[in-house]
């Protein structure tokens, strides 16, 4: 099943390698990682989708607590949470049929067209993961996808639970 | 007033003053040269110095588990710090608490491939608890301090601290001061049970009517033997010990069953087969003691004690998990139990123990010796006990000597048995003993090996008498990787696929070449006389090479992917 970590831990050369070290020396799975300093600079803010059974999330959240730097780790999955990835992508707008359709879409799914070429358009959509995909399907069905860019998950609690120190 | 400053080398030495350090093991090179010369200009840390990095690593390993304190290492950047690879993992693999020194090619130069430069902290990464990178002078003290302070608390391990060459060098001088009341806001070993756990657990006890205890290497590192004999005692169950944590309770105790797991005693292993309620205490459950999982005791109500989260329910699903140090865990165990006015079922208890002396009387660790036959590797197991009085450090290396002195030497004390259990480390047991008769030189220290270990750290000979370190060497001489020819017999048809010793050395000359002693032993007869004339020896090393019968196989022994229970007794015999 797929898992959305949220972990806070210590912004020090070698923090992420060590949590990247971790899933492959144990054969974790890691379908996407964010990772970027939080608004107390000492700190740093990671969210991992990964995938697996209870046991082997288990270990995960066990084995990436052991790490030094890291100070806490929840799985936000089964909780009420927000969960937002970012989308670029650039696609063929070479004539009015594509450039009218991908400007449809977008409108459709709340993406922003960012930037233009002479033959291509820019677009940005953030939303979780199934929107992102649905938003890519429906561009490939009116025009070539020239280049894509995801930014990984991020991922927070609702409500008043805070993942913090 | 004017503040004294100190170099970066200055610094190292300063903080491990400051942190009591006796010794530090290592090996000098360019990159950690300005540590050698301040180590020069004082006299409260002596350096030891080894023939190979990975024997300092072993060294200080040896010395540590024999002692508790923790043991330093340096090494220079490059080759130096990768040849303390195999140390650092076998460290890691037993939770020793270990620092380790590695010197590095100038900031600078990182990432230039610099003559002698490696990223040693990445190699190490998957085989530490932590590492730290100097990347200034007053990095030093507070990455050695926390190094000490992470390596020595929670579960043990290795500590990693790289130091790049600029920040040692004369030309570079700092205020020093140090700060050992160290508090990581990252980091707080969760040390007491929790009391629902605790409460949990022992009222599983209670109503247990096959109940056993399985312990590890957890006791012997938490010092907490007495504590967890007091316990079985009050218990009145069985109790088998870990590869890992034999001496935890006496070895001629009577409600000790022997050794469990892969070449455990039949009875320990049927014991736990048979168990409605298993209390594990610091213990991990490796596939060296489970054998398949899917088959393991399959009855009982598991008690898991551990200091490491992730060591319960890691392979084997614990009913009653209770993270906290075993230590302290067993004292609030006990303080329940009187809580509760526990007293064990009597009925049950004697039934219990009339099923375990049944096991018991097959005798599984039996072994024939005809005196006009080879000597049988065990007997000189047996041997050495009796002329140690069963009271020596003994330092292991791998293979089938290990398997025989962990079941015919009955261990009396924690920390008396010396030897890579997790990760099995070949070449382990010289430097070990090594640092055993450092820490205890008056104490019989014997370094049990085979033809094939010994000759993996053999340089350290020249070590032991630079620095007169007369440990015993007792080599069960088989002419073969005994433990690879026996598992090549049972499971590859008795294909020897390089597993013999062709062109084995003299042994007896090499110990004299390095000016130690050489004592032959080839025949039954001659034995026992020659074994004790070699612990009489107190002033030199003694080298003993012991022929032995090169057929002998150690049994019990598991069938593969069988139950815990499901073993070899003798050559086909099964149980
Ligand atoms: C460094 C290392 N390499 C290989 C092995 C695999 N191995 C385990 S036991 C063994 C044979 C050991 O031979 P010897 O030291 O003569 O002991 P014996 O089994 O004959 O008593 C080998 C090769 C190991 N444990 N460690
Ligand atoms: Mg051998």
């Amino acid at each position: 099943m797929r898992r959305i970590l949220a972990i806070l831990m210590e912004n020090e050369p070698g923090s992420l390698s060590r949590i990247v070290g971790l899933f492959s020396q144990r054969a974790f799975n890691i379908e996407s990682l964010t990772v970027a300093p939080t608004d107390d600079n000492s700190l740093s803010r990671m969210t991992i989708a990964t995938k697996g059974d209870d046991k082997v999330l288990e270990q995960i959240v066990k084995q990436v607590n052991k790490l030094i730097d890291v100070i806490k780790i929840t799985d936000i999955t089964d909780r009420k949470h927000i969960e937002r990835e970012l989308l670029l992508v650039k696609v063929s707008a070479m004539n009015d049929k594509s450039r009218t359709e991908v400007k449809r879409i977008t409108d459709i799914f709340r993406g922003n067209i960012i930037d233009i070429g002479k033959q291509v358009y820019t677009v940005q959509l953030t939303g979780d993961a199934d929107k992102l995909n649905a938003f890519i399907n429906a561009l490939q069905n009116e025009t070539e996808i020239i280049e894509s860019a995801r930014s990984g998950c991020v991922g927070m609690a609702r409500g008043d639970q805070a993942l913090r120190i | 007033m004017t503040t004294e400053l100190f170099t970066g080398a200055e610094m190292v030495v300063k903080s491990l003053s400051a942190l009591k350090v006796k010794y530090i093991f290592g090996y000098p090179g360019g990159s950690v040269l300005d540590i050698y010369d301040a180590i020069f200009q004082q006299d409260e840390i002596e350096h030891i110095l080894v023939r190979h990095e990975q024997a300092a690593t072993h060294m200080a390993d040896g010395y540590t588990r024999a002692t508790g304190e923790v043991g330093v290492v340096l090494a220079t950047s490059g080759p130096g710090a990768t040849n303390c690879v195999t140390g650092i993992a076998t460290a890691y693999m037993d939770s020793i608490p270990m620092v380790v020194l590695a010197g590095q090619v100038a900031s600078t130069l990182i990432g230039n491939d610099a003559f002698q430069e490696t990223d040693i902290v990445g190699c190490t990464r998957p085989i530490i608890k932590h590492s730290f990178n100097c990347r200034s002078l007053t990095d030093i003290p507070d990455a050695i301090a926390k190094a000490f302070y992470l390596a020595n608390t929670g579960r043990p391990g290795p500590v990693v601290v790289e130091l790049p060459k600029d920040v040692l060098i004369p030309q570079n001088k700092g205020p020093f001061s140090i700060d050992t009341d160290i508090k990581m806001r990252s980091y707080n070993p969760n040390v007491k049970g929790h009391t629902k756990q605790i409460k949990k657990a022992a009222q599983t006890i209670a109503k247990a009517k096959k109940l056993v205890v399985y312990s590890g290497g957890g006791i012997v590192i938490s010092d907490s033997s007495e504590l967890l004999t007091t316990l079985v005692e009050t218990l009145k169950a069985p109790v088998t010990n870990t590869l890992m944590g034999l001496g935890g309770v006496p070895g001629t105790h009577d409600q000790y069953i022997g050794m469990l797991g892969m070449h455990g005693t039949l009875e320990a292993n049927k014991t736990m087969a048979n168990a409605d309620v298993i209390l594990a205490l610091g213990v991990r459950f490796d596939d060296r003691v489970t054998n398949n999982v899917e088959k393991f005791c399959p009855n009982a109500t598991i008690i898991h004690v551990d200091i490491d989260p992730t060591s319960i329910s890691k392979t084997i699903n614990a009913h009653v998990p209770v993270v906290g140090l075993v230590e302290i865990v067993m004292q609030q165990l006990i303080d329940e139990l009187k809580e509760i006015n526990f007293t064990p079922d009597k009925d049950a208890l004697s039934l219990w123990w009339q099923q375990i002396n049944l096991w018991r009387n097959v005798k599984s660790l039996s072994y024939q010796q005809d005196e006009n036959e080879k000597i049988k590797p065990q007997r000189v197991v047996e041997a050495m006990y009796k002329i140690t009085n069963g009271e020596a450090y003994v330092c292991s290396d791998v293979g089938q000597h290990q398997m025989f002195a962990a079941q015919h030497y009955p261990f009396a004390k924690p920390r008396q048995w010396i030897n890579s259990g997790g990760l099995g480390t070949m070449g382990f047991g010289l430097p070990a003993a090594m640092g055993v008769k450092l820490a205890f030189p008056d104490k019989h220290v014997i370094c049990i090996t085979g033809d094939g270990s010994i000759q993996m750290n053999i340089q350290e000979l020249s070590t032991c008498s630079q620095y007169n370190l007369p440990v015993v060497i007792v080599t069960l001489n088989n002419r073969s990787l005994g433990m690879v020819r026996q598992w090549q017999d049972m499971v590859y048809g008795g294909r020897h696929s390089s597993s013999y010793m062709e062109s084995l050395p003299d042994f007896i000359k090499i110990a004299e070449a390095y000016g130690h002693v050489g004592i032959q032993i080839d025949t039954l007869d001659e034995l026992e006389d020659k074994l004790t004339q070699a612990f009489a020896i107190k002033d030199k090393l003694v080298f003993v090479d012991v022929m032995v019968d090169e057929k002998e196989h150690v049994y019990p022994m598991h069938i593969r992917t069988g139950a815990i229970d499901e073993m070899w007794l003798s050559k086909g015999v099964k149980a």
